[in-house]
């Protein structure tokens, strides 16, 4: 993920705590006791103690994901296991062939796809896509996950899926989402003339109303707002006209 | 309400706007029909009339702050909407709710889960004629309320659960109340039973109505009851156990045919096997903490997960993407009512106009949680 660089927090109080050396005694003490690690330098504040790692990615393979690698070598990113959850990555382009197999395949056919969605990564201006897969047969999840940039489009899972139909509707109107192939790609919860796609994290909700109060009641509102980072513009919102 | 879109003369096919404010829609939905004479041709849902961005205020909210905001999506079963959110977030903190805790989430999540059958059953008899039901069912129901009542101080939205367990001890009385309640229950659903399910009306009227295949079920994603009534015998509960359901005894109803009747006996046998739960549990609630020991500030590590438990309505699922603050990152939520409602076009088409109303009231829709 975009975002992971960073160091992962510390869970909770309950994760076990990795043995950390103790912090070294004041340097005023007397120094004959049992042997210890190497004293600071006189003034140096003692290490704190590591942060417990927070739960990591840990491999996983399965009969499933070989069959797939075999299939679509170059598509395959990787496959592992977060908190017993088994997730695949893929690359975007040849998804609804990745999708077709999961489904008709014979040793873990993911006959419902549980549900479709997005999260936006701003910094590196892309979309993943998350689809959830369950097997009636296996009583199986699966996560599968796509990366796409912002402004290009993805093949739509609607003829493998039909519930797809809505769940993508809905990533279309929330983060504005191209769908290709997809029968009725047209807002779903939002009005069909609604500015801007609401879940995009770069959204500015302050400014439309802003500029909404101007417009039709033509006063200043007085709320603040920020412009900031928000590549507005390139979204098609409204831009402030000062 | 109607308009004829082709000319007088060739008026064979007409569109009636179905709502949004129509008593049988059980909500602000609009259904668009497409007509020949009294016959449904297609049906097209217009929805968001209730959209007030969940998902957004789960990014602007910090975790514990936004469990009561889920309560109002479906207010039928706040509690369900409750469980599976705290326990999402539980899992993607490492932390076990106590025992006692989990007994009293089943308790509060199966009783609920009777609540939202019983409105259910009445609003869907009513829709169909049958005024009686209604009046017997909200009997029951109050019933229920007011053990939410005094056990959290809300009858609808209960915000019941915390992230870590529950936070109030039950009451004093609690366990005698529910007792109550549940040795008598089993006798009332038979009591419905005598007003419909040999009634001829409400076999002419359900019967052969709405009928979806397993196959097509799968495909359209339906789960819950929309599901069992095709056929296709899974639940949650017992697929992927969560809380503690693997406790306790419970079997899953499934009908045969996967019409509206079907799905109607299908609710039923369900209240009596939540009371059945709800019996096994009341015996053994352990003692303990309510809560789990967790840092009161809640920082759930970075990564994703998604976690989902057996709504009365289906599958309820949470997908949350943490950055490691205190807020989430994404927060997604499958609600159960919105993929199913996806499935009326299928299940209309071909029938006659009176028909809808049936088959809107057997998906057992929310508005709240479709349009969140």
């Amino acid at each position: 993920m975009a975002d992971e660089e960073k160091k992962p927090e510390g869970p909770n109080a309950e994760a076990p705590k990795p043995e950390a050396p103790k912090p070294a005694a004041p340097a005023g003490e007397p120094k004959a006791a049992a042997p210890k690690p190497p004293p600071p330098p006189p003034g140096a504040k003692p290490a704190p103690p590591p942060k417990p790692k927070g739960p990591q990615q840990e491999p996983w393979s399965s009969p499933l994901v070989d069959a797939l690698k075999e299939k679509f070598g170059g598509e395959f990113i990787k496959s592992y296991s977060f908190l017993t959850q088994n997730q695949i990555e893929v690359k975007k382009d040849r998804i609804a062939e990745i999708m077709t197999f999961l489904r008709d395949n014979t040793i873990s056919p993911f006959d419902y796809l549980v549900d479709e969605t997005a999260v936006h990564w701003p910094k590196t201006e892309e979309f993943e896509i998350v689809y959830i897969l369950y097997s009636h047969a296996k009583n199986e999840h699966v996560r599968v996950k796509t990366r796409i940039k912002e402004w290009e489009p993805i093949e739509s899972v609607v003829s493998i899926w039909t519930t797809a139909d809505w769940l993508e509707r809905e990533v279309y109107d929330m983060f504005g989402v191209q769908y290709a192939n997809h029968p009725n790609l047209k807002r779903i919860l939002l009005p069909e003339d609604w500015v801007g796609y609401p879940l995009r994290k770069d959204y500015n909700i302050r400014l439309q109303d802003v500029e909404w109060v101007r417009k039709h009641l033509g006063i200043d509102s007085g709320q603040k707002y920020y412009v900031g980072e928000a590549r507005a513009e390139d979204a098609g919102y409204i831009t402030p006209s000062d | 309400m109607s308009t004829q879109e082709q000319t007088l003369f060739d008026a064979s096919e007409i569109t009636v706007s179905m709502g949004p404010q129509h008593p049988s829609t059980h909500g602000v939905l609009q259904v668009k029909l497409k007509l020949d004479g009294e016959r449904v041709i297609d049906a097209e849902c217009v929805i968001g009339y209730l959209h007030r961005g969940v998902e957004k205020l789960g990014e602007a909210q910090t975790y514990g702050q936004f469990v009561p905001t889920l309560d109002r999506m479906d207010y039928i079963a706040a509690v369900s909407n409750c469980l599976g959110y705290c326990e999402a977030i539980e899992k993607l903190l490492g932390v076990t709710a106590p025992p006692r805790a989990q007994y009293i989430r089943v308790i509060m999540t199966e009783l609920n889960r009777i609540t939202s059958h019983l409105l259910w059953l009445g609003t869907h008899a009513i829709d169909l004629g049958a005024v009686t039901v209604f009046l017997y069912c909200f009997r029951e129901r109050e019933e229920i309320l007011k053990i939410f009542e005094n056990y959290c101080g809300a009858r609808l939205t209960t915000h019941m659960f915390r992230i870590g367990g529950t936070q109030y001890e039950i009451y004093e009385g609690f366990q005698d109340e529910v007792r109550t309640f549940i040795k008598d229950f089993p006798k009332k659903v038979d009591e419905y039973e005598t007003l419909l399910t040999e009634n001829r009306i409400w076999i002419g009227r359900t019967r052969g109505v709405g009928v979806i295949s397993a196959k097509d079920a799968i495909d359209y994603g339906l789960t819950g009851p929309s599901l069992r009534g095709s056929g296709v015998e899974w639940d949650l509960r017992k697929a992927k156990p969560y809380a503690v359901y693997s406790d306790f005894q419970f079997d899953i109803p499934v009908g045969e045919k996967g019409d509206t009747y079907d799905r109607y006996m299908v609710r039923l046998e369900e209240m009596r096997q939540s009371a059945r739960i709800v019996s096994q549990a009341i015996e053994k609630i352990p003692d303990g903490p309510l809560m789990a020991k967790m840092s009161k500030i809640i920082k759930p590590p970075i990564g994703d997960i998604y976690h989902s438990i057996e709504s009365p309505k289906g599958e309820l699922g949470y997908y949350i993407v943490s950055d490691g603050s205190t807020q989430a990152y994404r927060a997604r939520v499958r609600p159960p009512s919105f993929v199913n409602l996806q499935a009326l076009k299928k299940m209309v088409a071909g029938h006659m106009v009176a028909d809808v109303v049936a088959i809107i009231g057997t998906l057992d829709i929310v508005l709240g949680e479709i349009d969140r």
